[in-house]
This record gives structure tokens, sequence and C-alpha cells, in this order.
């Protein structure tokens, strides 16, 4: 957890006006929904939004507690879209509704998305330089390091057995070196895991284990 | 030619396989980006994934880039739209219907099932990724098959990523002024 970067939390003044919904009970506006999650948009840097995410809807704001923002998290990696893109939407979701939803994924994604329009019309003028494609160069050696690592942390913490390797030697070997179709791969690899993990299977109770 | 229609369908279907994070797709956004469509090259690719990766929220915001240079700042946004809409969609949707199914066995086959499918493809795409950072043309138009260079700065971010406190995005900063030094 690398959660170095968060703010420093600071007082919230309690919203009167605010009428408390159902389930997790939140007091935000759509508005301050659309700031919250701008800031993280604004302010997230080197990928792995979720620590800044937490930090702000579970400690900050507390507008989830742990276990909500928990299921969240495991709803969005089970669908297609970015793992922020997907928790803003739940999150929004469960605070505001679909307003909320769109107020947040609006915000995560605009601070980002306005700098990286902006680079491209810079890249467009100056990316041929030595100096740009020497420092994008650095930088991609380093990104890509930072995938790895990313992949390392990830599969240490989810990986359950000689299954589960089978499956990422599967997804290499149709994708990397066959070079079949991505959307396959997936939906087969969906499909055959959703099986062998099947309600009362010896995979899916070793699991429960 | 207007490109922004086929920028919306070939965005809106990348946003399909980002499953378990933008990764997945990437091997497909090469193929369809740079050839099938000849928007970009794989460096300009690798290029602008590396500026979305210095950027702020999601580094798959890099896919703006794309859209800018094929279509100008209105190809951008249709990007962007054609990439989080459809997906966003879906996700408010079976978010609300999930919650609901909590006692549904298949609901938690579905995410054991998902989380290798998913590993793999991240491995997959990384991979992809890594293959077209090492592999370059220096400015001279020499193509460079392999760069020992970036290798050892790849390897020494995951280490340092793995074993260290050391803020990523600092490290990824890092990376770029050793790119300069290095004339990489």
């Amino acid at each position: 957890m690398s959660d170095a970067a968060a703010p420093a939390p600071t007082p919230q003044t309690p919203e009167t006006t605010a009428t408390p919904s159902s389930a997790t009970a939140s007091q935000a506006s759509v508005a301050e929904i659309f700031l919250a999650f701008l800031l993280i948009g604004a302010t997230s840097f080197g990928g792995g939004a979720v620590a800044y995410l937490r930090s702000t809807l579970v400690a900050k704001k507390q507008w989830l507690d742990d276990k909500t923002f928990l299921e969240l998290y495991s709803i969005s990696q089970s669908l297609p879209g970015l793992n922020t893109t997907n928790m803003a939407i739940l999150a929004g979701d469960r605070l505001c509704g679909w307003m909320g939803a769109a107020a947040a994924v609006l915000g995560v994604v605009l601070p980002g998305a306005l700098l990286m329009t902006l680079a491209a019309i810079a890249y467009g003028m100056h990316g041929e330089r030595p100096i740009v494609t020497s420092a994008l160069h650095g930088v991609a050696a380093g990104a890509t390091g930072l995938i790895f690592a990313t992949f390392i942390q990830l599969a240490s913490k989810s990986l359950r057995g000689w299954i589960d390797l089978v499956f990422i030697a599967a997804a290499v070997l149709l994708v990397n070196r066959l070079h079949v179709s991505v959307l396959y791969v997936l939906i087969a690899l969906a499909v055959v895991g959703t099986i062998i993990y099947r309600p009362g299977s010896r995979a899916a109770q070793s699991e429960a284990a | 030619m207007n490109q922004i229609p086929s920028l919306v369908a070939v965005f809106a279907y990348l946003s399909l396989l980002t499953v378990g994070g933008g990764m997945a797709a990437y091997p497909e956004m090469e193929t369809l980006t740079v050839d099938v469509h000849h928007w970009v090259t794989s460096q300009q690719l690798v290029h602008f994934y590396s500026l979305g990766q210095m950027a702020p929220g999601p580094n798959m915001n890099m896919v703006a880039a794309i859209g800018e240079k094929v279509a100008g700042p209105l190809g951008a946004l249709a990007v962007l739209l054609a990439f989080y809409a459809p997906t966003g969609l879906l996700t408010l949707l079976v978010g609300r219907i999930w919650t609901r199914l909590a006692a549904w066995p298949w609901r938690t086959s579905i995410q054991q099932g998902m989380s290798p499918a998913a590993l793999g493809l991240m491995l997959a795409g990384a991979l992809t990724f890594g293959k077209s950072s090492l592999e370059f043309s220096k400015p001279t138009g020499q193509m460079i098959e392999f760069n020992l260079i970036e290798a050892v700065v790849a390897v020494a971010i995951l280490l340092l990523v793995l074993r260290t406190k050391l803020n990523p995005a600092l490290l990824i900063l890092a990376c770029g002024v050793v790119g300069v030094f290095a004339h990489l």
C-alpha cells in the first residue's frame, strides 16, 4: 500500500441540508461527489488509484465503510472497464444514484483526459525532438518495470494454485505467441474459469476453505 | 476522410477488453491502431502510454492522445466517450444487479473464474508493451532490436517498486531524466 501521497485529512464541515439516503447512508451531493473525484483524478499519479480512492471515500469522507469498499472493488475487477472508473461509477451510484455515478466518473477522468489531449498536441509539434524521444523511452522503460511489478503484486495476492498458473500461461501463449484476438481469449478463459470454479466444484470449495 | 466513426468503433470495442485493467486491451490496441488503421506507429503508441503514465488519473486516458492525433480535439472527445461510456453503463447496470445476487452461487464462480483470466491478459499486455518499448529505432533511423540500458532501467524499477516504498510516480519521472542523459 502506497498511501504516502494521500493528502492530510481536513476537517469536513457537515452538510446540514443533506437528506440521508438508504443503504450505506451517505451525505454526499452530486457536486460534492464530482469535486471529490476531480481531486482524485488530478492527484493520483503512477497508477494504482485504489489507495487514493480508499483514503478519500473511506477514511476522509467516510462515504463508504471498508467492507462496502472492498465489495465494490471486487465487482469492479470482474467487469470490463478500468478499476478506477468502475470504482467511481459503483461508488457514485451508491452515494447518489446514476447522477452520482456520472459525476464521479467525469471527475476522475477529466483532469488526465484534458492533460493527455494537450500532451498529444505538444507531441505533434515536438515529438520528433531527440530530447523528447529519449525522455519518453526512459519513461517507457520505467513503465514496463512498473507494469510487471504490479502484475507480480496482484499475482502474489490472488493466485490460488496451479489452475490459475495454467490460465496465465494460456493467455500469454494465445495472445503473444499465437496472436489470437484478446476478445476470444477473454471469452474462452472467462467461460472455462467460471466452469472450473462452478458452485460445488472442488476448486471453488478449496477456495472457500 | 472522416475517421471519427472508426475511432469510436475501435475504442468502444477495446473498452470491453479492459477486464482487470487497461493493460489487458494493449495487444489488441496495438494491432488495431498500428497494423490495421495506421493511426500511430508502435513507437508512438509506447510514447502515448508513457505520457499517460505521467498524467494524473487512469493512465489509459492516453487513448485521448490517439484521438487527438487522428482527428483533433473532437477526435479525443469521441475516443474518450467511446472508451468510457459503454463499459460505464454496463458497470452501472451490473453493479445494481450484482448486489441483489449476493446469494446466487454462480456470482462467486464468475468472480473466481475471472480473476486468473484478468491476470493472464494483464501479463500478455505487459509482454506486448515491454517488447514494443525495448525495441525501437534511433533518431538516426538505425533499428535497435533490444536496448540493454532500457532493460536495466525496467528491471531496476521492477525491483524498486517491489522492495522499497519509493513513490512510483517519482521513479517514473526519474526514468525520463535517465533517458535524456543516456540518449535512449
